[in-house]
């Protein structure tokens, strides 16, 4: 009779969201696989850095902007330690487009999606586009000259798409939003997702010469 | 029973059973993250950044008020650029840009609803108070039928190519002009006194973040683009990729502005929305070229792999 | 501390007249033209210096 309730609750919690989630990360994820102490002899190169180098300027984009948030959107204007916190936030911007594009380069001639990587090459480009948009809503958003050409000129390819009906490049309160709130959320979660696709399938090996059959 | 697939050097790998060494995930996370702050650092105190002050209807309307005269007639009579925009500002029709025969602009529809005569002109002009002249010049204006009021402006606009400016206002040669003439005249006025962006900004509430109106109104002008060619920042400049001064611009963005600079984009009326969806293709075939002949095959023929993997190539012979 | 930053506003001033390159129908400023040249450099470096580890296990 307990043993029978016993296993009415365990297979009760066997089918919880919770355990079923908590199961297929244990097993997808481990930490020896999140975490590794050790990686394939065959990384031997400094273009393996450029991955880490971007995602050590997009931490410098992000600390930057949130000290510009503490002081709001037209401190840089009227401080000169704004001004500097500013320039931090532009070449770090600098820098991270720099490495991304380094990285894409080598990930290219690499044939990195070899070998059911294809998501981690897809997730990076799908990256790339939308940095640039979180990019060009902050240079809507500077309240200079710069911005306010920029707004203009670009409004024009953005009507053009109806995405104009929408997304007013004119309306510095809404691209701000979109800058410091919306695209950054993505450009995160992607990363996120990039890094974790790295993690589960490993560093693409060497291109072999052999042709073989494989099993998928 | 599992399938099994010919083998694709270009899509396929043969997982590494090979050995590995000691490896510092974090260490190396950190020494990059450091590395990377001492470089923005030492780029921002060597070369810090641009600040070109914003540049306003005040500013405009002062240093070039007959710029200024001329924009404002073209807005009065509806004919200029923000006018005729078509959507999402307005409802003009067959103005908007085309692939094939689909309007994007058009589908979406007027969302941002913008009327430069009254948006730009009246209602501002409107809000002055303590100006009888000016009550008067309205007065006439909106007692008068369409026709005489179009053909006030098509005299003024006419003229106001021959003004010139004394003591910030416009003197403009004589002529039938009725009230436009006042009417343009207290426009400039205004915003000479910075009231004009203040209303135009505030006009819907008193927390203004939308600078639609003032800035489409600013664009209408000779002003604002004849400061951003001194920069080289207009579309034939290649100025999508360019910065104020001598700084790094978005060099990114040099597909997206090359096209602008050929045949056939740079001789098209519908240059944004061709340009717009090839680089959305571009960007759909970049995202896929784990997928595409050819593409994916160029890696493998051209061999710099072999320069990236050497010590691994050298160890196995 | 502020005073510091005013001081110190940048080293090198860049917001003199941009420099910029005609070739055909490509124009471009010196500077972009440096930031492109640079990342290919950077690219040929890192994949030709060596890049030595300890040994394999």
């Amino acid at each position: 009779m307990g043993a029978s309730k016993d296993s009415a609750v365990s297979d009760e919690i066997n089918q919880q969201w919770t355990t079923r989630a908590r199961r297929g990360l244990a097993k997808s994820f481990p930490y020896e696989k999140l975490l590794p102490d050790t990686q394939p002899s065959y990384l031997s190169s400094w273009i393996y850095v450029f991955g880490a180098l971007t995602i050590g300027a997009l931490a410098m984009i992000i600390l930057s902007g949130a000290v510009l948030s503490i002081e709001g959107p037209t401190w840089w204007h009227q401080s000169s330690l704004g001004l500097f916190v500013n320039s931090l936030h532009l070449w770090s911007v600098e820098l991270f487009f720099f490495f991304m594009v380094v990285h894409m380069w080598g990930k290219y001639f690499m044939g990195a999606w070899r070998g059911k990587r294809a998501l981690t090459w897809m997730s990076g480009a799908v990256t790339f586009s939308i940095s640039i948009a979180a990019g060009f809503t902050g240079y809507v958003s500077q309240t200079n000259f710069d911005s306010q050409w920029i707004a203009t000129q670009a409004k024009d390819g953005i009507n053009s798409t109806g995405a104009g009906a929408f997304f007013n490049v004119l309306n510095v309160g809404q691209m701000l939003m979109w800058h410091i709130v919306l695209l950054p959320a993505v450009v995160i979660a992607l990363v996120a997702i990039h890094v974790i696709l790295v993690r589960h399938r490993g560093i693409v090996p060497p291109y072999t010469e052999q042709a073989r059959e494989v099993t998928p | 029973m599992t399938k099994t697939r010919r083998f694709n050097p270009d899509r396929d790998v043969v997982e590494w059973k090979g050995g590995s060494r000691p490896y510092d995930l974090l260490k190396e996370v950190t020494i990059c993250f450091i590395v990377v702050a001492i470089l923005t650092i030492a780029l921002a105190i060597l070369f810090s950044s641009p600040s070109d002050r914003a540049v306003s209807l005040h500013t405009w309307a002062t240093s070039s008020p007959v710029d200024f005269a001329q924009t404002a007639i073209t807005e009065l009579d509806g004919t200029s650029a923000s006018a005729t925009y078509g959507p999402p500002y307005n409802n003009t029709a067959g103005v908007s840009q085309r692939l094939g025969p689909i309007s994007l602009a058009e589908l979406m529809g007027v969302n941002e609803t913008v009327n430069p005569p009254t948006d730009f002109v009246l209602q501002p002009l409107k809000t002055v108070r303590g100006d009888h002249v000016l009550y008067t010049a309205l007065a006439t204006f909106s007692a008068a039928g369409v026709g005489q009021q179009a053909s006030w402006e098509r005299a003024y606009e006419k003229s106001v190519v021959n003004a010139t400016a004394s003591g910030g206002s416009v003197m403009v040669p004589s002529g039938d002009y009725g009230p436009v003439s006042q009417m343009i005249s207290s426009l400039t006025q205004m915003a000479q006194s910075g009231a004009l962006d203040t209303s135009m900004l505030n006009e819907a509430s008193f927390f203004g973040m939308d600078y639609t109106k003032s800035l489409l109104f600013l664009s209408d002008g000779g002003y604002l683009t004849t400061k951003a060619t001194g920069q080289h920042l207009t579309g034939d400049q290649w100025g999508m990729m360019n910065e104020v001064g001598n700084y790094p611009g978005q060099s990114w963005l040099w597909l997206y502005t090359m096209w602008y600079q050929v045949k056939p984009f740079s001789t098209s009326a519908n240059a944004d929305v061709q340009v717009w969806a090839l680089m959305m293709l571009l960007s759909v075939l970049l995202i896929m070229v784990p997928f595409i002949p050819v593409l994916r095959s160029i890696p493998r023929w051209s061999k710099v792999y072999r320069i990236i993997w050497r010590d691994h190539y050298r160890s196995e012979t | 501390m502020v005073s510091v930053f005013a001081l110190v506003a940048s080293v090198f001033n860049l917001d003199t007249q941009g420099h910029y390159l005609r070739w055909g129908f490509i124009e471009i400023s010196v500077t972009n033209l440096v930031v492109i040249i640079l990342m290919v450099l950077v690219f040929i470096a890192a994949i030709t210096i060596p890049f030595h580890r300890k040994r394999n296990h």
